[in-house]
């Protein structure tokens, strides 16, 4: 018979979970030069990241977070926390969620969606700088966009499901999930379905 | 220490059922066999079912063996997707009525039934887990052939009046179900008393083994198997015996009928140091579930700020064993839908946790909880979102 004791988790998983690293202690950020929040609450999951920066060398000196979420979510953020310290914002900016889990040891399938705000706040973080620093025209957009935080579903899943013959949001609803959560993102998705039903069909 | 908080999710054997399985390890013939070997089994598991069928009430020839709960509620359902004049239905009677809280063997069967032409129906709940017997009245019609309400909830542990229901439901001539796994056992159940035709039994529920379950069918009541080509169960559900399971059981039943009555004062009291032990020493919580009408083992709190899965996995490294609502830990990534059904928001059901204590349950470990508990909900309050200013609901977007 086998024992207890393996987690689904990774032993890296693990540790940062049972330690965190760099978590924010109380509630000022005034100390910081660049603050993300991605998620919510509703939806299970939220993160904030502050960074520091050298601004003669544009690279990260420290970084600290808050997380509401599980336990990938918990140390996912204490693992990038690590890993953008001493990285120049543009390297920083472009960590993927891929690179977390990696860093991690890996995480289960269903676990990924629970990790990808970490880098999505960092990203606001280093944004929120440049627009402090007056550097505007550094500020990048995100490629694609999550619309319901809940499901993890990008406007690029709704695009998918319209093409494969989603019309209403109930289909929509069927084919991604989207929405039957907390249902605060239907406004947008149904903004979305019209828009792309205009756009491949002329509808 | 390692303390054990999670007996809705299943149950360590009780003792004396372990040894009578141990017994039973060296039987090993075919019920259906006509040499000795068959007829030592077949007495055994006749012996099973009139012990069964005693503790609820109901005669031997009521009671079928099955393979789970899951099953059994399988079963049970899926008697209206035939269409044979001797199943349900009989064609007219094509609605299923069911609740929005049953544990997702009914919840997705049902589902499965509405893509294959039944009518499902949902009864919502209130806000602490009660169906809604004017909605029932309103729903009961002479389309309606079954109705399905589960006697007590697995996550909140709320119990429903079934002796009024059924009334209701047979008045409009439809058939009752109950889903009784987490009730029989720790409440008196009677057959006869609640009035009902369908009535699903699991033995891992109160201390006997997993995989063996009881359904309770009605004499008289039309039935179709779920499980063909079998003489089995007469002819009811087909595959052999699950005999030593089925011992199990036996003796896990007759074990309840000892212990019960005297368990749920125990367990109530317990419920209540917890309940005010959480409340005093916890800020920003609140209870799930019905204040009395409720099973004394199962507590289900929500942690404002915080997500279940990491307090569950941070009491599993203090050697304590929970459960979450919220099934990111089991998968999925929707809150409980029992709570949402409760008008519990998705914030708080995603930080709820289920606490259900059993027979071995002490004050000690209740104490010992309580010690651990603050300081998890603190540590992870601590690292949360929701607690920084302007954090509530904020994003950045
Ligand atoms: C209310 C309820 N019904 C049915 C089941 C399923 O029983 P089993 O595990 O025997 O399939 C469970 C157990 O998880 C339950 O809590
Ligand atoms: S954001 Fe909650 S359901 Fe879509």
């Amino acid at each position: 018979m086998l024992q207890a004791g393996e987690w689904a988790y990774s032993e890296t998983l693990k540790e940062h979970f049972m330690n965190p690293k760099n978590i924010l202690q109380g509630e000022n950020t005034d100390d910081f030069d660049g603050v993300g929040m991605e998620g919510n609450l509703q939806c299970g999951d939220q993160m904030m990241v502050v960074i520091k920066v050298d601004k003669a060398k544009d690279t990260i000196t420290d970084c600290q977070w808050k997380t509401y979420g599980c336990a990938s979510a918990i140390a996912s953020t204490s693992v990038l926390s690590e890993m953008v310290k001493g990285r120049t914002l543009d390297a920083a900016f472009h960590i993927s969620p891929k690179e977390v889990a990696q860093e991690l040891g890996g995480l289960p399938d269903h676990k990924i969606h629970c990790s990808v705000l970490g880098d999505k706040a960092l990203r606001a973080a280093i944004n929120n700088y440049y627009t402090r620093n007056g550097q505007e025209d550094k500020v990048k957009q995100e490629l694609v966009k999550v619309v319901c935080q809940c499901m993890n579903i990008t406007d690029h899943d709704i695009e998918d499901a319209v093409l494969e013959g989603a019309r209403t949001y109930f289909e929509l609803q069927e084919r991604t999930k989207c929405g039957t959560v907390c249902g605060q993102c239907k406004e947008e998705t149904e903004v979305l379905l019209e828009k792309f039903k205009h756009i491949h069909f002329g509808a | 220490m390692k303390v054990y908080f999670d007996h809705n999710a299943t149950t360590p054997l009780h003792p004396e059922v372990k040894k009578e399985m141990i017994a039973g390890m060296e039987m090993f013939g075919n019920p259906s066999s006509m040499h000795a070997y068959g007829r030592e089994a077949r007495a055994n598991v006749e012996h099973a079912r009139a012990q069964v069928a005693n503790f609820i009430g109901a005669k031997e020839n009521e009671i079928i063996f099955v393979g789970s709960g899951s099953e059994a509620n399988n079963t049970v359902l899926s008697l209206f997707v035939c269409s044979s004049s001797q199943c349900i239905p009989g064609s007219r009677r094509s609605t299923i009525i069911t609740t929005k809280i049953e544990h997702p063997c009914v919840l997705e069967t049902a589902e499965c039934l509405a893509h294959r032409g039944v009518k499902v129906k949902y009864l919502a709940v209130d806000r602490y887990g009660k169906i809604d017997l004017d909605q029932l009245a309103s729903l009961l019609n002479d389309n309606v052939g079954l109705v399905s309400v589960m006697m007590a909830n697995n996550e909140i542990g709320t119990l429903q009046d079934i002796e009024t229901i059924t009334k209701m439901v047979h008045e409009s001539g439809a058939y009752m179900h109950t889903d009784a796994v987490q009730a029989v056992g720790k409440v008196p159940v009677d057959v006869r008393e609640l009035g009902v035709d369908f009535l699903t039994i699991s033995a891992h529920k109160i201390y006997g083994p997993k995989g063996v379950g009881a359904l309770f069918v009605k004499q008289g009541i039309p039935y179709c198997p779920l499980i063909r080509g079998g003489h089995q169960e007469r002819g009811r559900r087909a595959g052999t015996e699950n005999t030593l399971g089925i011992l199990g059981m036996a003796r896990a039943v007759e074990m309840r009928m000892v212990e019960m009555p005297e368990e749920e004062e125990r367990l109530h009291t317990l419920k209540q140091v917890l309940q005010k032990g959480i409340e005093e020493r916890i800020d920003d919580i609140s209870i799930n579930g019905h204040p009395t009408d409720s099973l004394a083992s199962t507590l289900n709190v929500s942690f404002t700020g915080v997500e279940g899965e990491a307090i569950l996995l941070y009491l599993d490294l203090e050697g304590i064993a929970v459960s979450t609502g919220s099934a990111c830990a089991s998968g999925s990534l929707d809150p409980s839908h029992v709570l949402l059904a409760t008008g519990v928001d998705a914030e708080l059901a995603h930080g709820s946790i289920r606490f259900s204590m059993g027979r071995e349950t002490t004050l000690q470990e209740v104490e010992y909880l309580l010690d651990v508990l603050p300081r998890v909900i603190k540590q992870i309050r601590n690292m949360s979102t929701a607690y920084i200013k302007g954090g509530l609901h904020a994003t950045s977007r």
